[in-house]
């Protein structure tokens, strides 16, 4: 977008230490008067050394990191990297353990997806969605803790297996939440998605068109947002994903151009619907099963390189493992969806007003933890 | 007023006080009783809108300082506010920053001295009573400016500008919308306004001529929350945008004259709603059938508190929007809306 400026542009520094930067992001913007010219991300803030540091622990012992690169969804983040580790070890799981990671990696993208709905919100200046969001994610984290301790970083997900077989009662538990929370999803839609002012303050701004999308390697909801059907769960499909059935939800652009921020939030609340129909599903089709019966007594994977990439919240992460034979990884390195959205930010954001800014940037849903790492 | 007078009166040694001083004390006993009253309302309308905002977002809100629902939470969090630290940043205008929030404050306070509480309960019946309110009210923008610009602070200034731009916008529209009460009754004092309505529900003025003058309230009550800056016009103080807007280097007592002032500026608009288009202190139905048994100071409140608990209700279920809408729906809806009810009610007064 071409936009004509008078007078002087002044440098606003927002963050690191704002309250709708989502972390510890900088954006240095060339304002004027409330256009911004340019908005620059500076990242590197939550910096943790995570890819080198690996490469001094085990295999095993990598899980607890990749917890936390991102926080707000550690259940997915150690599933990719479990899988990794056991494509190149050649392990093969049974079902139950099978059933029971995509149930935990649906719920982690609920909890997670209920933070961003949440929290894009609060964004736009409405408070009260932010704590409906967070009232029926607790109850999440309360079937997380009941089943493995841990409310924010699981180390659940091992490799071969799970840390702990679900505790009795589960299913029904699992079931009376679904059952409570789908009508809550229409609530919230009530309350926020089809509110007008929402409406007007999302639906036209920020359009990340599938070009740029495509061009940028932005995935997940973002890329969905702009229309383009494309999720690893179908399109790869891992866990044995091909075997249920859900949508894809994409941007539509009911109240404006396709891949506007309304779209990209709105696919997020889709697809919370999306994974209560999956977990449903994976619910029936558990069977009875030993959790601890393929992990292997010692992980010591083959020389050698892979790539295995799964679908997280907020889009596709990769993790590209290098093995030399030793117990611990030669290398590791993680292709974060969240960078990938991040680097799309200066180009969508450009000749946008402030508000439209931090719009844009809860449209995204990052998480700096994971950006990076 | 003159029932104070009459209370000094019954003071010993009263009368024996100059003429000229004895003139001058039931002023200032009635705008320190006015005073003391706002700040009570305000103290417990903080308490209410944590109650409510808790409530609609399924929680229960403070249940703890005092026993009974948090009662003293307000107070408690006053007396933190009165004990925390006086900061002046280093690189601000010492002097301004000083003074705004005392201008904000003293321009949110001084417009109830015309407010007629009660058929008798008023400071000052000044017949450009609603001139008044407007101009004092005015000066909070000023306040708020200097807030803005001598806190030295990026975000403090786009707050600043934001609230300057928006208050002085929305004052147009309301301004224009209370026309529409003004001009049947003649007068622009708000007793002789509150008096034109007695007699039951249905000579309030937002009865009147319908749907004329209920769409004046409409308008005034929405450019009234834009001039207190509440959701969905709380562009100036948009936290998720300018962390708190022209407020943002303030802590402690100075932090807590803004909040307060806030406050007091709900419950000023909401005051002057209800004398204009709720009918004041009068009664719900004619004498003749249902004596008022409620006294009309009390029944002011209960009003003004209905209308109070809508401004946070609308507060903790909308998002807030952008600036350029913002200035839209003032300039390209609310005013031609208002002046065209303004020739309506002109047409319809004179020759109806």
């Amino acid at each position: 977008m071409e936009v004509e400026y008078s007078g002087d542009v002044m440098t606003l520094n927002m963050g690191p230490q704002h309250p709708s930067t989502h972390g510890v992001l900088r954006l240095e913007l060339k304002t004027d008067g409330e256009i911004v010219a340019a908005a620059i991300p500076h990242i590197g803030y939550l910096h943790r050394c995570f890819e080198k540091h690996v490469e001094n622990v085990d295999y095993a012992g990598v899980v607890p990191y990749t917890d936390r690169m991102d926080y707000c969804a550690a259940m997915n983040m150690e599933l990719g990297y479990v899988l990794a580790v056991e494509k190149l070890m050649g392990i093969e799981v049974n079902n139950r353990v099978r059933c029971i990671r995509i149930v935990m990696a649906e719920l982690g993208r609920i909890a997670s997806h209920l933070i961003a709905a949440g929290t894009y919100g609060n964004d736009i200046g409405s408070f009260t969605p932010f704590l409906w969001c967070f009232r029926d994610r607790e109850r999440i984290l309360d079937m997380f803790e009941e089943t493995c301790g841990a409310r924010l970083l699981y180390n659940y997900n091992w490799i071969g297996g799970l840390m702990f077989d679900i505790k009795p009662g589960f299913e029904d538990k699992l079931i009376e939440f679904l059952d409570y929370f789908e009508p809550q999803v229409d609530n919230l839609n009530r309350l926020l998605s089809d509110n007008w002012i929402f409406i007007k303050r999302t639906a036209e701004v920020g359009i990340l068109s599938p070009e740029t999308a495509i061009s940028y390697g932005v995935t997940g909801p973002n890329l969905r947002g702009s229309g383009v059907k494309f999720d690893v769960r179908r399109d790869e499909p891992y866990l044995g994903y091909d075997e249920f059935d859900f949508e894809i939800p994409v941007g539509q652009g009911e109240y404006g151009p396709v891949g506007s921020c309304w779209d990209r939030y709105m696919v997020r609340i889709r697809e919370v619907k999306e994974s209560c129909k999956i977990i449903r599903q994976a619910v029936a089709k558990l069977t009875p099963g030993d959790v601890h019966e393929s992990i292997p007594k010692r992980i010591k994977p083959p020389a050698g390189e892979i790539y295995m990439r799964t679908e997280c919240p907020r889009g596709e992460l990769g993790y590209y493992i290098v093995s030399d034979g030793g117990l611990k990884p030669y290398r590791l390195k993680v292709k974060s969806p969240c960078f990938t959205v991040m680097s799309a930010f200066e180009e969508v954001s450009r000749g946008a007003m402030i508000s439209d800014v931090i719009a844009i940037l809860g449209s995204f849903d990052i998480v700096l933890g994971e950006i990076d790492r | 007023m003159q029932s104070i007078a009459e209370l000094l009166g019954l003071l010993p040694g009263y009368s024996s006080i100059p003429e000229t001083y004895r003139a001058l004390i039931p002023v200032v006993v009635s705008c320190v009783v006015i005073f003391a009253c706002m700040a009570l309302a305000v103290l417990f309308a903080v308490w209410l809108e944590r109650k409510v905002s808790a409530h609609i977002q399924d929680r229960l809100g403070p249940m703890y300082v005092g026993g009974w629902h948090g009662w003293a939470q307000t107070l408690a969090d006053a007396v933190k506010l009165l004990l925390k630290e006086d900061i002046v940043p280093a690189s601000a205008d010492k002097l301004l920053f000083k003074v705004a929030p005392f201008v904000v404050f003293l321009g949110a306070f001084a417009a109830f001295v015309v407010i007629p509480f009660g058929a008798s309960s008023f400071v000052a019946d000044l017949n450009i009573g609603l001139l008044y309110v407007f101009a004092v009210g005015s000066l909070s923008v000023i306040g708020i400016i200097m807030a803005g610009w001598a806190s030295n602070n990026k975000y403090s200034l786009y707050g600043g500008m934001r609230a300057a731009a928006q208050i002085i916008s929305y004052e147009i529209p309301s301004a224009i919308a209370i026309m529409t009460v003004v001009i049947p009754v003649g007068s622009l004092s708000l007793v002789e306004i509150v008096n034109a309505q007695q007699g039951g529900i249905q000579n309030w003025f937002i009865f009147r001529y319908p749907p004329l003058v209920f769409l004046g309230f409409i308008i005034y009550f929405i450019a009234s929350l834009a001039e207190v800056n509440r959701t969905p016009f709380d562009i100036p103080e948009a936290e998720s945008e300018l962390v708190a807007g022209y407020h943002t280097e303030y802590s402690g007592m100075r932090f807590a004259f803004f909040f307060l002032a806030e406050y007091a500026n709900m419950f000023l608009v909401a005051s002057v709603a209800t004398a204009l288009f709720l009918g004041g202190w009068t009664w719900f139905v004619p004498e003749s059938v249902v004596p008022q048994f409620i006294p009309g100071p009390v029944l002011f409140f209960g009003k003004v508190l209905a209308l109070v608990f809508v401004q946070m209700w609308l507060r903790w279920s909308l998002p807030r929007l952008r600036v350029d809408q913002l200035m839209y729906l003032s300039w390209k809806v609310l005013l031609p809306a208002s002046l065209a009810l303004v020739l309506g009610v002109g047409w319809v007064t004179v020759y109806w």
